[in-house]
């Protein structure tokens, strides 16, 4: 005899209990702390804050912990608390240019004013797996020096200057930049939804995506006019005081591409842009961005759409992992009712295909 | 740490009215998709966000919420969903199909007939009925505009030159009111005839492609067929195993290695309703032959 399936609600809770236990992993283990993880994971913590769109690093410490590690169910995580949270407005435009820099190249210039910061980096590390980092490692206390004064100005401002390099379109406070969390999005969108959309998407989409751009899918010339990481000052114009107020700092990388120049009979040929920005020190995020932004802004600067990464519909439907990652491993919940009806279907063509190829003789006797 | 708290029914109550918006919109449109602002959800993507959004705006606490995957109410994902909501709302819950106000459903449609005042709110993943024959939504929304929708008919006709039959069994698409080319959402065809002319309100969610749309009750939706290639109906043509039932839709169970199977239906609180006024099946497998039903 048999009995349907039952006790989906017991397996349930127990197989939850059972995940409690594995996250936990050998209880002789002492437990991870979210202040590790946000201090020694950090840049796992960037990266789950910038794609997780939410600036708080406790929280992303915490989703990382709770995700067992797993990135893109942190960002998953981060993202539905999220999306409960009351909107107060939207913050002034940051000012990058007046950063405090932490790190600060160019690949375009030798010398820029305020220098090259090289910065903490993996850039011309041997990549060489370290022994002494496996258990009490003490590293040296970092080389210092007095700060400097001189400011640092965004390489691109200082093209910019000489009209060598299109303009970035200024804030206009009569139309304000969309949000597609708030706003359901349609095609074509603009580059400010599509800059959000970019900061959202998966670093590793966009990775393949700019790649693809540097290997002549949809080639545009980049340079990396410049990439800084560091500290902006974030304040909220608040109409009951009528002015800005600071609410603090946070850690942002930018990116600024300079790419192949455009000019007609009217226009000056001038260098174009791409552009990338990120929470956190999230360099790859914020360079593949950038190429992939540029490469979008095809139509707009009348250039052929031929590959991927120029195709805003196909990146923007298929750049947010949360979306992604739900959808592909939705395959794992029962579809048996529809495999059930293909099941039927199939068997009935098979059973049709056999009745027509068993009677050979009879067929052409017929013809 | 910003520790959350969340308002009934999870959704806060500005993201409640647009849905709603979209809703009425839906509703006023039948079958049209309309765009929303889909939010993140505490599930995943793909896993019923846009059903779970739709019955988070239309829930009141005097509803009575069934959420059945597959036609049943034990599977893990209806189970998590109905616990989600009797968490976050507090409503009562139930798996029959008559004393629910509100249904919650993937794949399928229950076998009960749904009377007037039920809503009848579908998981949808892919809810673009064009989206396999045109990839671009700009593209389609044109189609839909211009009620363009030669290409369904020749995917269809393709099929008949190639198989001899509509290769379409679940997700079959169908015409509502006249106007809209529909995507029923995943159910097998089987359950197609029951959206017509249904006493219900049938509310369609698709969270991650954020699309809402609506088949008010009593509306006409047909589905698509050629005069001389008519739909058809496809069930095992077998009695249920637990209950006897001839008209159910079965789930097939392999019960060894040795092709021994059996059939039972898909919809558990059809068959246990069944069971319980007496009605038994055979409770064994035994091999039947298959047969369309018109």
């Amino acid at each position: 005899m048999y009995v349907a399936v039952k006790g989906g609600e017991r397996a349930i809770e127990n197989a939850h209990r059972l995940l409690a236990h594995e996250r936990r992993g050998d209880r002789d283990v002492p437990e991870l702390s979210l202040a590790q993880i946000a201090e020694q994971l950090s840049l796992g913590v960037d990266r789950v804050m910038t794609e997780g769109s939410l600036y708080d690093r406790e929280l992303a410490a915490l989703a990382i912990k709770q995700a067992r590690g797993d990135l893109i169910e942190a960002i998953f995580l981060v993202r539905a608390f999220r999306a409960t949270l009351p909107r107060f407005g939207a913050t002034e435009p940051v000012n990058t240019g007046e950063m405090q820099v932490r790190r600060r190249i160019s690949s375009t210039f030798k010398d820029i004013p305020g220098g090259q910061i090289l910065g903490p980096t993996f850039d011309y590390t041997h990549r060489l797996l370290d022994p002494q980092l496996a258990d009490g490692f003490v590293p040296e206390q970092p080389a210092t020096s007095e700060a400097a004064q001189a400011a640092t100005p965004r390489v691109t401002d200082i093209l910019g200057r000489d009209g060598l390099i299109e303009s970035s379109p200024a804030a206009d406070a009569d139309t304000p930049v969309g949000d597609l969390t708030r706003e359901p999005l349609s095609f074509p969108a603009d580059r400010d939804l599509r800059l959000q959309n970019l900061a959202r998407a998966d670093e590793g989409f966009l990775l393949a995506l700019g790649y693809s751009s540097q290997r002549g899918y949809g080639r545009n010339h980049p340079f990396a006019g410049e990439i800084r990481f560091g500290e902006v000052e974030v304040e909220f114009f608040a109409e009951d005081v009528s002015f800005a107020v600071p609410l603090g700092s946070i850690a942002l990388t930018e990116c600024q591409m300079v790419n192949q120049f455009k000019g007609s009979a009217t226009e000056a040929p001038c260098f174009t842009r791409g552009y990338g920005l990120a929470f956190g020190q999230s360099e790859r995020k914020t360079m593949s961005m950038a190429l992939v932004d540029r490469s979008l802004r095809a139509r707009e600067l009348g250039e052929e759409v031929i590959a991927p990464a120029q195709d805003e519909e196909f990146v923007m439907s298929h750049s947010d992992n949360v979306q992604a990652t739900g959808f592909v491993e939705h395959l794992k919940l029962p579809h048996y009712v529809d495999f059930q009806s293909e099941l039927g279907l199939l068997r009935k063509l098979r059973k049709e295909f056999a009745e027509a190829n068993e009677a050979p003789d009879m067929q052409e006797a017929a013809e | 740490m910003n520790a959350p708290a969340y308002n009934f029914a999870y959704l806060d109550e500005q993201t409640k009215r647009m849905i709603r918006r979209a809703i009425l919109k839906a509703i006023a449109i039948p079958g049209y998709q309309v765009p929303f602002a889909s939010r993140e959800m505490p599930m995943p993507y793909g896993w019923g966000t846009g059903g779970v959004q739709v019955t988070a705006a239309i829930l009141g606490p005097q509803d009575v919420l069934k959420v059945i995957d597959q036609g049943s109410d034990d599977t893990t994902n209806a189970i998590s969903i109905r616990k989600f909501f009797g968490k976050t709302a507090g409503v009562a819950t139930t798996t029959a199909t008559s004393d629910a106000t509100v249904i919650q459903t993937r794949h399928r449609i229950p076998e009960a007939p749904l009377h007037a005042g039920q809503v009848l709110v579908y998981q949808v993943p892919i809810p673009e009925p064009l989206r396999f024959l045109e990839p671009r939504e700009t593209e389609t929304r044109r189609m839909h505009a211009l009620g363009e929708y030669g290409l369904m008919h020749v995917k269809l006709y393709e099929d008949i030159a190639r198989f001899g039959h509509i290769a379409t069994s679940y997700a079959y698409p169908v015409k509502v009111n006249a106007r809209y080319v529909m995507d029923p959402s995943p159910t097998p065809k089987f359950d197609n005839p029951k959206m017509d002319n249904c006493p219900a309100l049938q509310l369609f969610g698709a969270g991650r492609e954020k699309r809402i749309y609506a088949i008010p009750p009593h509306t006409h939706v047909v589905s698509l067929d050629f005069e001389d290639h008519p739909f058809t109906r496809y069930r095992f043509d077998a009695p249920c195993a637990l209950c006897g039932a001839g008209d159910s839709y079965l789930d097939e169970i392999v019960t060894d290695d040795k092709g021994g199977r059996m059939f039972v239906c898909s919809d558990t609180d059809y068959c246990e309703s069944r069971q319980l006024i007496g009605h038994r099946g055979s409770e064994s497998a035994a091999p039947h032959e298959e047969r369309t039903h018109g």
